[in-house]
């Protein structure tokens, strides 16, 4: 029961941060590196704001802070025309260093003596909180992107990773509709570094390594769970891939030989797989038509 | 309402593939003019709709629309005036988009409210009602992904994209040309109809001589990045398509005599 429960509060948090991948990598289709840094980031200053004592102030804080670097990425990506990847690589390698001067110069910060947003909220004892906070964030979260992408602003964000030319020819900035799509997936990704920080009670600079790929995870198996449908689905399957993500990964630890340190190479191995499948798939039906080829002549 | 006065655009400056895309070449177009545009490959007159769109700047010249310079605007603050359709279907379209959504941005051009909810339900039934002219029965697949659509379906949405609000000018460049021919016709006869009702002035590029000559108030062609023969009027009601090609001939060859005169 215990793993059931930390599972789902831990699958709903890391939910908002696949809520984020999804806008870079399948409305932009842009891997977007920037997130190794935003999620340190957004864990970073929420811890920061939280042990000064402002454990809710922690949370716009973070928004803002992801915001910022997903904007320089953007930034670096339109208006100087650095490569994607590169943009993302520049931003997140910056990032190491504001993150450990944001924590005082340390790699981590502990929050055991602070108050966090799981000890303030009336009527809950912290152990509740922890599972009704992060529903609670996880669907504010889902139904405000999806709302949002059901803006016109929003169908311009998508019409650009759709058919870039195209807006480009019909009077919508394409350039600030990538900057802004880049601001609003970092300020999603860092909002969930900044609850789970609150909710481990502490934040550790290593704890962003590898985290696009735990993202790219929870996607693309909620697509796999879905189907690649529209946009509204396609939230709900993100925040749904990373509960499935979660409880896979906690099935592993616990009934197989798997050390915990093997679960970013399992992550590898599963985002690899999935999205090497459409080569594979063709691979074999031309390898299929050859033989059939063969046995006519 | 279009003019362009001495437009210089030389591509791959300075390089031993250096071309002269357009050469001082100076249009005049009046408001509500359909221009029909024709010429050899590498004529310029893609390269004359890039510079009226600002894909690109000019090396020197200007461009005027409506009396503004909007020589040195951006390109997509030129497109909220200036519609265009290319001949590739798949490039007017989001594919992954529905049919009502990507009308909806095009409608949102002039109408923009970034986050008011898209597409309203005002604008459903005026796409619904626009799209049934056409009697595609698209009206029926307005939830339907472009990317499902049919070369000739996708230019004609590309056109209501172009022309629901009705654009200052029309760039048609080959708009037919990918389609089979029963539809190239249904699409042509959409584009007349859509000229006509709003009084767009229009310019559209066409390898087809004998539907330049018919369709639109004014033919002009063009060669070697200037124009070579501009007809309107009764001058060109009484020119066959054989005429232009006399008539291109012996330009062409006058350009030839020249030449020839000069270096003697």
């Amino acid at each position: 029961m215990k793993l059931f429960i930390g599972s789902l509060q831990l699958g709903l948090l890391y939910g908002i941060l696949a809520l984020g991948i999804y806008i870079s990598f399948r409305i932009l289709s842009i891997p977007d590196l920037t997130t190794e840094g935003s999620f340190a980031f957004g864990l970073s200053v929420s811890a920061a704001v939280t042990a000064a004592g402002h454990p809710l102030l922690a949370l716009p804080a973070s928004l803002l802070a992801g915001a910022c670097a997903g904007a320089v990425t953007g930034i670096l990506q339109t208006r100087y025309r650095i490569h994607p990847i590169l943009s993302g690589i520049i931003t997140m390698s910056g990032l190491y260093s504001i993150n450990l001067m944001v924590l005082g110069g340390a790699p981590n910060l502990s929050l055991v003596r602070a108050s966090t947003i799981f000890k303030i909220v009336p009527f809950l004892s912290k152990n509740d909180a922890m599972t009704v906070l992060p529903i609670f964030f996880a669907i504010l979260c889902t139904a405000a992107i999806i709302l949002f992408y059901h803006t016109h602003l929003g169908m311009c964000i998508r019409a650009v990773g759709d058919n870039e030319e195209m807006v480009r020819a019909s009077s919508i900035n394409v350039d600030a509709c990538k900057v802004l799509a880049f601001s609003i997936s970092n300020a999603l990704i860092a909002l969930s570094g900044a609850i789970i920080a609150q909710y481990q009670g502490y934040a550790d600079i290593s704890s962003s390594t590898g985290i696009l790929v735990v993202g790219l995870a929870s996607v693309i198996i909620g697509e796999a769970v879905f189907g690649r449908r529209g946009i509204t689905l396609g939230f709900i399957s993100a925040i749904v891939g990373s509960l499935v993500y979660r409880y896979i990964i906690a099935l592993a630890t616990r009934y197989s030989p798997l050390d915990a340190y093997m679960l970013r190479l399992v992550s590898a191995v599963i985002v690899g797989i999935t999205l090497a499948m459409p080569a594979v798939k063709s691979n074999l039906a031309a390898a299929r038509q050859k033989r059939g080829g063969a046995q006519d002549d | 309402m279009i003019e362009l006065r001495n437009a210089v655009k030389i591509f791959e400056k300075g390089t031993a593939i250096e071309h002269t895309a357009l050469n001082r070449l100076s249009l005049h177009v009046e408001k509500g003019e359909f221009v029909t545009i024709l010429g050899s490959n590498g004529a310029g007159k893609s390269t004359l709709f890039n510079a009226i769109c600002g894909t690109f700047l000019l090396d020197s010249g200007r461009v005027l629309l409506d009396g503004n310079d909007i020589t040195y605007m951006p390109e997509h603050k030129r497109s909220a005036m200036i519609g265009r359709v290319f001949q590739d279907p798949m490039k007017g379209t989001a594919p992954h988009m529905t049919i009502e959504e990507n009308l909806s941005l095009a409608y949102s051009r002039r109408h923009a409210k970034p986050l008011s909810f898209a597409p309203s339900r005002r604008q459903t039934a005026l796409f619904r009602e626009r799209l049934a002219e056409f009697g595609m029965g698209l009206e029926d697949r307005m939830k339907t992904k472009v990317g499902l659509l049919s070369g000739g379906q996708r230019q004609a949405v590309t056109l209501l994209m172009c022309t629901i609000v009705p654009p200052k000018l029309l760039l048609l460049d080959e708009h037919t040309a990918a389609l089979d021919p029963a539809t190239a016709d249904k699409v042509m006869a959409i584009t007349r109809k859509a000229v006509e009702d709003d009084h767009l002035t229009t310019l559209m590029i066409t390898h087809n001589m004998a539907s330049a000559l018919s369709t639109g108030t004014r033919t002009i062609m063009m060669d070697e990045g200037n124009i070579l023969l501009d007809l309107s009027g009764e001058e060109r009601e009484h020119t066959s398509v054989d005429d232009l090609l006399k008539l291109y001939a012996g330009s062409k060859h006058r350009a030839f005599d020249n030449d020839r005169m000069m270096l003697q």
